[in-house]
């Protein structure tokens, strides 16, 4: 598999007084072909990470290597990767069609090619019977697909997007996603998409890098980052959680015997270079718990609120020693036992859907 | 005393209406339309022998803008020295706009991309020349350029020269003059547009491949274009008629209309040539408004947001 990006080390420090570390020191390597997705909330280095990749910002140190070339000894307009910005950044001097062909006739590509090259990116966005309007003219949606066009039209071997759908309300959200996804394996161009909203990291990425205050918490597919979050913070930053205290008692490989503060002992998931003895926390999914009867759980507790979702139930919980804790149950199960707040109830997950965390 | 019939509401409010636009109208009439009336009325009269007008029609006025009699033979033939103004007047207008849009646009871009806060610094030191009075500015320029001023003697003790080079009271030194006076009237708006100028369509513009020139060319001068066009109409007419920089500077041998003017209604006694020449060089400004205004206005047709 070929390497698309490669980052060594990669620094980057704003001048100001104070000084701010926007990215501490990056290792990172997206494979050629990928969707690559850069998630994390506001201020952990994503968009700077995106920026250096294009050129807009020089790294303090550390490398920098596309298809094993130095990236960072050219300037922006000598890289062949094209941005799709988060305001989209249209021209709006131009028409749909001038945009589309900006990146071609900078290239200086022949009058002929380029017409063709955007009749044919205008068509792949479905926007071909809109060439000759102002950016002005058209609607948010639209325009998300003509910077995209633009963006796709010089052929980069790489595409960065910027938080691209955040503009877009839900239902055009959700039509974007799988029009990128389609894009990208259409065109077979990697894509490093940047983005704070983890539904979108997860339904779109093979790939999926967490990222958090300038460094990278962890990487891997959206099942990888969803079941098997290694810290807390990426653990509280994708979906829902609950946190738990407990003992290991023995570890092996991946796995490890613990002891819950109820006592009882279950089997959990080891992250790589976690801890392997002593006080540690776990991470269980709500939708991974399962509700039963006063003493036959694996936690005890009251139920402190129940709330109705439509598709499921949260049922929120007050554990023995303090902790607060939330599960999901289908709706649709069959003959559920009826519950009321106040009850003691205990609950239950499966061996090895619990997770420790490294810190 | 007898008692006004009651108004209509329609009335009262069509009366309040014309008492609002009374300063309006009143600023319109005496201010604007007035005195442009008086002087065209002024330059079909006849000269009197101590200034002023005879109340007797002529059109020697208009006559004599364009044209002489040559006081020997009594042959007709063009008013070279007033025509030979006239193109001075246009050339140097001009090129004092083109060069403060050559200083003005990268000071303009330089301000705007600097942070917010040092923004006003910035500005404020474009601005405060022009709070200063307009004799001082162009005697403060006139220190710089004369003979014995900074630059003749900074490249004397260096060396460079042998005999100071005369920059005073030529062509130049009223470009240089009207050039520093006017710049602000171009930074000002440049920079207006500038600051409202989305730079992230400058950085999509070098993502696509574009250099820095082209950058500018393609993006960014297409998006100030507003701000270079009233910038330039800002520093061109008032240029037109500039009276006291080509004074100073041009030490009265390098008129312009502006200067050729006030000859007429001082020293030449001619209130009418002076205003036919006044309705003239109105005429000018008028015509190149139109023009550049057209040409302008065809380009953004061409790509503006209603193509």
């Amino acid at each position: 598999m070929t390497t698309a990006i490669s980052a060594r080390q990669l620094r980057k420090v704003y001048a100001g007084s104070p000084p701010v570390e926007a990215l501490a020191s990056v290792d990172l390597e997206i494979a050629d072909n990928e969707f690559f997705t850069l998630l994390g909330p506001s201020g952990c280095g994503k968009t700077t990470m995106l920026r250096l990749i294009a050129g807009f910002e020089h790294p303090t140190s550390g490398t920098l290597q596309m298809f094993g070339e130095d990236l960072l000894a050219l300037p922006p307009y000598k890289r062949a990767v094209n941005t799709v910005f988060q305001s989209y950044a249209l021209f709006p001097h131009l028409s749909v069609a001038r945009n589309v062909a900006f990146g071609l006739e900078m290239l200086g590509k022949p009058k002929a090619e380029i017409k063709a090259t955007v009749g044919e990116m205008l068509e792949l966005v479905q926007m071909s019977h809109l060439a000759d309007r102002q950016t002005s003219q058209i609607s948010g949606g639209q325009q998300q697909r003509v910077a995209l066009a633009r963006a796709l039209a010089p052929r980069p071997r790489l595409l960065l997007l910027d938080e691209p759908l955040s503009a877009l309300d839900f239902k055009l959200r959700k039509e974007m996603q799988l029009e990128l996804k389609r894009l990208q394996t259409e065109t077979g161009i990697t894509f490093i998409f940047v983005t704070h909203d983890q539904e979108e990291a997860l339904t779109m990425s093979d790939r999926i890098a967490v990222m958090g205050t300038g460094a990278i918490r962890q990487i891997g597919s959206p099942r990888d980052i969803y079941e098997r979050p290694a810290e807390r913070f990426v653990a509280d930053f994708i979906g829902d959680t609950n946190f738990v205290p407990a003992r290991i008692t023995a570890a092996r490989d991946e796995t490890a015997d613990v002891i819950l503060a109820s006592g009882r002992s279950t089997s959990a998931h080891l992250p790589q270079g976690g801890a392997r003895s002593g006080e540690v926390t776990l991470a269980i999914r709500p939708e991974h718990a399962r509700l039963v009867g006063a003493g036959d759980g694996l936690l005890e507790g009251t139920i402190s609120n129940i709330v109705y979702f439509g598709t499921d139930t949260h049922i929120h919980m007050a554990l023995e020693d303090g902790t607060a804790f939330v599960l999901r149950r289908q709706n649709s199960d069959q003959a559920q036992t009826p519950i009321a707040t106040g009850d003691r109830a205990g609950d239950t997950f499966g061996a090895q859907t619990a997770q420790v965390l490294r810190d | 005393m007898a008692a006004n019939p009651p108004l209509s509401p329609e009335a009262r409010a069509a009366r309040t209406r014309w008492l609002l636009l009374a300063p309006a109208i009143a600023i319109l009439i005496f201010a604007a339309s007035g005195p442009l009336l008086i002087t065209l009325v002024y330059s079909f009269l006849t000269p009197g022998d101590f200034g002023g007008i005879e109340w007797e029609l002529s059109i020697n006025g208009w006559f004599n803008v364009f044209a002489q009699r040559d006081i020997f033979t009594d042959e007709l033939g063009w008013s070279d020295a007033h025509l030979s103004i006239f193109w001075r007047s246009v050339k140097l207008s001009l090129m004092t706009t083109a060069l403060c849009l050559f200083f003005g646009l990268p000071t303009a871009y330089f301000i705007a991309t600097r942070p917010k806060k040092s923004r006003d610094f910035w500005m404020l030191l474009i601005i405060i020349p022009f709070w200063t009075n307009l004799l001082i500015r162009t005697f403060a320029i006139m220190e710089l350029i004369r003979n014995e001023g900074t630059i003749n003697t900074v490249l004397l003790w260096l060396g460079v020269i042998d005999a100071p080079i005369q920059m005073l009271f030529t062509e130049f030194s009223i470009l240089v003059g009207m050039a520093y006076v006017y710049l602000p009237l171009m930074v000002l708006p440049v920079y207006a547009s500038m600051e409202r100028l989305d730079f992230s369509l400058v950085e999509a513009g070098y993502d696509l491949y574009a250099t820095r020139l082209k950058v500018l060319r393609r993006v960014i001068l297409p998006l100030v274009k507003p701000g270079i066009i009233a910038g330039s109409i800002l520093v061109f007419v008032p240029s037109l008629g500039a009276y006291v920089t080509p004074r100073v500077m041009g030490g009265g041998n390098q008129l312009m209309i502006g200067n050729l003017i006030e000859l007429q209604f001082g020293q030449g006694r001619n209130w009418p040539l002076g205003a036919a020449l006044s309705i003239t060089l109105l005429a000018i400004v008028m015509v190149a408004l139109v023009f550049y205004v057209r040409a302008a206005g065809a380009d953004s047709k061409k790509d503006g947001p209603h193509g």
